[in-house]
Parts: C-alpha cells; structure tokens; sequence
C-alpha cells in the first residue's frame, strides 16, 4: 500500500516537473507564434534544450534575502506556496478510479488546498520588506478569495448534476452530455473564476508588471523564484484539470471510446487558452475586478445553482 | 535625497510613499516618481529627473555649428529627425542660410515618417503598461522596422541619423526608395492603422481602462504647459504646423486632429489619428517631390552673427523649442531647449492624485514621456 502510495508521489511530483518546464516552454513558443516571433530556437530542437538552460541558470543562481526581510518567512514562503499546489493535485483522477486519492469528495479537496494559496502569498508578500511585494500580496489575497465563491457556486452546479464529488463519478455523469451543454452560464463563470484563480490575464494583477514589477515573487531570486513558479504551474494545470473534468466531459469524447488522452487533450487546450488570453488580453484594473466579482459573477452563479438545481429536479432524465 | 512632504490621507489613513522608478519595468527609461499611495490611491506625486542628464545643453557650446546636429540626434532619441530639424532651421535663421527647395520637401517628408515612428513607440509602450504581454508592442515593431530600414538607407543610421545639415541634407533618396516608401504608406500602412485601432480602442478592456481616466480640460493643460497631442485630445487645436508653418507643411492638404474628450482613450485617438495623417502627408510629399539640389554650399567654420534665435517646431511629442544664440564665433554661445515632454511631465503633479496606481501608467501612456529630452 504505501509503496502505491509512493511510486504515486514520485509520479506527480515528475509531473509537476514536466507540466512545469514543458508549459514555460510551449508558452513562450505559442506567445511567441502569437506575436508573429518564433519563440526559444537556438538550443535543441525548437528551443528544447532552453529549458534545462533555465533550469541550471535558476539553480546556480545567488540564493538572495534582502535586507529587512523577516528571514523565517522569507525562506517559508515557496514552500508555503508548493505544498498546498501539490497536495491538490493528489485528487486529480485520470482515469475511472486512477488516482492517488480517489476519494468521494475529492471536488472539496482540490478547492480545500487551493483556498490555502492566498496564504501563501500573503505571507510571501509580506516577508519581503518591499512595497511592491505587499501589494501584490494584498492584491493577490483580495482577488484569490474574491473570485472562490463564484468559483464554488459553479462547481456546486456540477455537483448537483452528478450527484457527487467524486471526480469519477462526475466525468462518468458527463458521458452522454457533457457539462458545458448542460449548463453554459456555469462554465463561463467558472472559467473567469479559475482564470482569476490562477493569476492569469486578464486578472495577472498580483504580478502586474508595470504596475509593482512582480508583484508579490519581486525579490524572489534562484530556485525559491523556481518554486514559486513551480506552485504556479501547478495551480494552473489543476485549474485547467477543473475545467476539463468538471464541464468538457473529462475522458469522454463524443463518438469516440473513452480514454485518458482526451483528458489530457483537454488539459492542454485549457492551459494554451489561458496562453492565448494572456497574448490578447490586457489587464483588467483591480476596482474593476473586485466590481465583477462581486456585482456580476457571484449574483448570476447563485441564479445558476438554483436554476441548475430545479432543472435537476424538473428534467431528472436530461440533467 | 529628494524632499518629499507628505501630505496624508483624509480620515488620518497612514499613507505609503512608493518609488516608482528609476528602475521599474514601466518608466520608459529612467523616469522616477515618488508616489504617496492611500491603499492604492495616488495621494500626491513627484516626478524626479536627471538620471540620463548627459549635459548636452553645454556640450553644445564646446562644439562647432555643424557638429551639435549630432548632439541633438541624442536629446529626444525617439524624435530624433525632429531635433535635427528644429536646430538647422534655427541656426539657418540666425545665419540666414538659404534651404534649396528640395531638401525642405526631404526634411518634412523625414521629420514626418519619425511622427509615425514615434507614435508607433508610444503605441507599443501604452499597450505594456495597461498589461498586453507585447503582442500588440510587436505589430507596431513591423510597420516601425519597415520604416527604419528606410532610415537606414537614407542615412546609414536607424537610430542616430546625423542627417541635415546646415543649409540642407546630407544624402538624396533616389526615386525607386521613395516609391518603395510610397506603396507602403499607401496601402500596406493604413490596414496596420486599422489593426492598431482594433486592438486598443477596439478592445473591451482597454476602453474600460482608459475611458474617463485623467480628463483634463484644455485650459487647465494650457496652465500647465502641455503642449502636442496630449493637448490636441482635449480639444484645443494648436499645431504649430499649420499655426507657425516652416517646411512644406503649408503645400499640403492635412487636417489637426483634435478630439473634444479629453480623456486618456481621446489622447490614444489622436494620436492613431494622427499616424494616418501623417502616413497621408508622406504620400503627398512624395508625389510632389521637385528635383533639384539638396543643399547649398556653407563654410565648415560657419560664424553666425551675434545674436539668438529660437524656433519652435510641432514634435512628436509638442513644441520643441530650440535656442541658439551665436556671438560671432564657430561655436554656440548658448544652446538651450525647450523640451515638451519636460513640461507635459510636470503636469504629473497636477494630473496623478486621486486615480489608482495602474491608472498612472495609463495616464503616463497619454503623455509619451521620452527621458532623454527631459534630462538632457
């Protein structure tokens, strides 16, 4: 048992790994495309071999703590980060009961640990002694927590409809009619949550560049900017896992016998939508954020729960 | 240490006083601000300058006539064809230096292209600020390469020209560059306009983020001595082009776009508006080109006669105003600018308080700040 249990950590920790480096390298290479430019070229096959580079440069980089920093929590902070990113992803299932913890209520779990990132930012943020880190900081609490409740609601939605939070049993529930059909409003609230979730254009305000330089990871250097960016990734590969399972059907395919590698598909469509927005999109002001949060996407993901929930009742055999 | 009082909140909130510069993604060079922010609420603001202060109002009094064109290559080194210009001419009226009628068409077609370069520089540099990750900053780098390369095939520099001279230019552009020239701005040009167009006041968000932000009504910009576009948006009409005409500018047929808002989504509008027209004046330049010499003959030890001269020319950015006053010898007495975007940033102060702080840089965008003229 606790061999499974480990050769399960080995393989989402690799995982992490790969979603990490593969997806700092299609992202460039896809905003590159975007932007009429190539992207990484010069080392290994289409700029493959950029990514060990990167990695090695992070590695060997001066591992620095500024000057006033509160030095306990400065040294915390990635970790604080990692962690809570990891633990999420013990839910994911990959296929009908493939997963680490397939637990039945694996939905609560993932947001469980994803409601602890603010956390970890906030005491990132904070430890720096930087102005601009604070701000990012404060921003990246106020928009994380803002943008759960319309998160949740949706999710709720799926929930009624599968009639569980087992991530086996809602993506099995998906088989005939996927998600997205079932309740459209849900998806596009849920998709601008977890947009804003991951800290991704049009909501990037935590690490708005012009604006605080990077927010709140500004004086991060070397491998504890890595693992930030670690913790990043992750979340956005959870985000998009969400998204894939919850409202695109998961492993289902319309016509097509189900398998993982629609999901996986999927996860990868989701993830390079969040690169497209982020080549097209502007950033959007952080009143505005808050104002469409709490005016417009948690009123109308209210109406969706209940509208959703009486559709359940009313047309059990179509929802 | 820069003095710096703190003015406070209202209700007795601690404020934060927030340096924004000189080492800040978003400062378009080495622009510093001090910021005093309640919560996120610019409370007052002071710009700080001289970080690329390279002292060349002096370095000009060190230097023969003819050698400061290069100089001024490096004040505004996003407009530079337009320093050049300003200078030569005040010195060609201070030394009464006849222009041959073609280097004049040459100078404007010239001075022109640089507006479109300029703006295009401005439109890269506003749409990173409100947080587009560099795909429109590329598209406007296409049109903006094309037209270095011809730059650089007129006067083998693309970003320092050293192009006019006293009394004239230095190089001709023979015929088929100009047509190349022509067809771009013609026809290839225009549908960029319109991608550029789309993309800013076109897109959803960015309307949201600028409509409304920083208006200003063209007295109080008159108060506070800003000048181009920035003025133009609020709809006061002062060109100096078409107000003070030098060059050609008075043969062709264009229009001053101004826009009656006055807000930061106005300031982008004339500003696009003006890249057409400017595109337009190219290609009417072009086809009016007479032949002829490019310049007349002037002594390389050129001693003006004592006394001074100041011109003001419309720049990419307002009025550049260039002093020269001569007493008698091969070098500059004195040789002062007066640099728009100087006075355009000083407004700053008056502009800043009470908007956010991502409101700032779209508030910076509209002024098209280019330190190396402030700092000279």
């Amino acid at each position: 048992m606790w061999i499974r249990t480990l050769l399960w950590l080995i393989g989402l920790l690799l995982l992490i790994a790969v979603v990490t480096v593969i997806g700092v390298w299609w992202e460039r290479k896809f905003i590159g495309h975007l932007q009429g430019r190539r992207g990484p070229l010069h080392h290994g096959f289409h700029g493959l071999l950029q990514l060990p580079a990167d990695m090695v440069k992070m590695i060997s980089k001066e591992d620095i703590v500024p000057s006033g920093a509160d030095r306990w929590l400065f040294q915390l902070g990635p970790i604080l980060a990692v962690v809570p990113a990891v633990a999420a992803m013990a839910a994911i299932a990959f296929w009908r009961g493939f997963a680490l913890l397939d637990m039945n209520h694996g939905l609560f779990y993932i947001f469980a640990f994803q409601t602890l990132l603010p956390l970890a930012f906030a005491v990132i943020g904070w430890s720096c002694a930087s102005k601009f880190t604070l701000i990012g900081a404060l921003r990246a609490a106020a928009q994380l927590i803002s943008y759960e409740i319309p998160m949740l609601l949706t999710a709720l939605g799926v929930v009624v409809v599968a009639g569980s939070m087992r991530f086996t049993d809602i993506i099995n529930a998906q088989s005939g009619t996927w998600n997205i059909v079932k309740e459209p409003v849900g998806f596009a609230i849920f998709f601008i949550a977890i947009l804003a979730e991951m800290n991704r254009t049009p909501f990037d305000l935590p690490e708005a560049e012009s604006e605080i330089v990077a927010g709140y990871q500004t004086e991060y250097s070397g491998m504890k900017f890595g693992f930030v960016q670690l913790a990043e990734y992750s979340v956005l590969f959870t985000g998009s896992y969400l998204v894939s399972a919850l409202f695109l059907g998961g492993w289902n395919m319309p016509f097509l016998p189900a398998s993982p590698i629609w999901l996986l598909l999927k996860i990868v469509a989701v993830m390079t939508s969040t690169m497209w927005f982020r080549g097209t999109f502007p950033r959007l002001r952080v009143d505005s954020v808050m104002a469409l949060s709490w005016k417009w996407l948690i009123p109308i993901a209210l109406v969706n729960v209940m509208a959703v929930s009486a559709l359940a009742l009313a047309l059990p055999h179509i929802y | 240490m820069v003095n710096f009082p703190r003015q406070g909140a209202a209700g007795g909130t601690e404020t934060m006083l927030l340096n924004v510069g000189p080492q800040h993604p978003s400062t378009h060079g080495v622009l510093h601000i001090m910021v005093e922010l309640a919560g996120e609420t610019v409370v007052t603001a002071k710009p700080v300058i001289g970080y690329l202060h390279r002292g060349i109002e002096k370095l000009a009094e060190g230097r023969t006539w003819q050698q400061n064109i290069a100089l001024c290559d490096r004040l505004d080194y996003v407009a530079q064809w337009s320093n050049e210009w300003a200078y030569v001419r005040a010195v060609e009226r201070l030394a009464e230096i006849e222009v041959p009628e073609r280097a004049d068409w040459l100078r404007t077609l010239m001075v022109e292209l640089n507006r479109v370069t300029s703006h295009l520089i401005w439109y890269a540099g506003v749409t990173m600020d409100i947080g587009a990750l560099g795909t429109p900053f590329i598209y406007a780098w296409v049109a903006r390469e094309r037209i270095f390369d011809f730059f650089e095939s007129v006067s083998g520099g693309r970003m320092m020209p050293n192009w006019m001279r006293l009394g004239g230019v230095r190089t001709d552009i023979d015929a088929a560059a100009l047509k190349d020239m022509r067809d771009f701005l013609e026809h290839d040009f225009p549908k960029e306009v319109d991608d550029y167009e789309a993309l800013l006041v076109g897109n959803e968000i960015v309307v949201s983020r600028m409509k409304g932000v920083g208006t200003f009504s063209a007295e109080q910009l008159e108060e506070w001595g800003v000048t181009g576009p920035a003025l133009r948006a609020s709809g006061n009409d002062r060109d100096l082009r078409r107000d003070d005409p030098y060059g050609v500018y008075d043969k062709l047929d264009w229009k001053v776009w101004t826009d009656p808002v006055g807000d930061s989504l106005a300031r982008c509008r004339v500003r696009l508006g003006e890249l057409r027209e400017s595109a337009k004046m190219c290609v009417q330049i072009i086809d009016g080109m007479p032949g002829g010499e490019i310049s007349t003959k002037v002594s390389k030890a050129l001693r003006p006669p004592e006394g001074d001269v100041m011109v003001r020319t419309e720049s990419p950015r307002g009025e550049l105003g260039i002093l020269v006053a001569s007493d008698g010898t091969t070098k500059p007495y004195r040789f002062r600018v007066r640099s728009p975007i100087f006075y355009n940033l000083s407004a700053m102060v008056h502009m800043l308080p009470g908007h956010l702080l991502a409101d700032m840089l779209v508030i910076f965008g509209g002024i098209d700040t280019s330190m190396g003229e402030i700092d000279r």
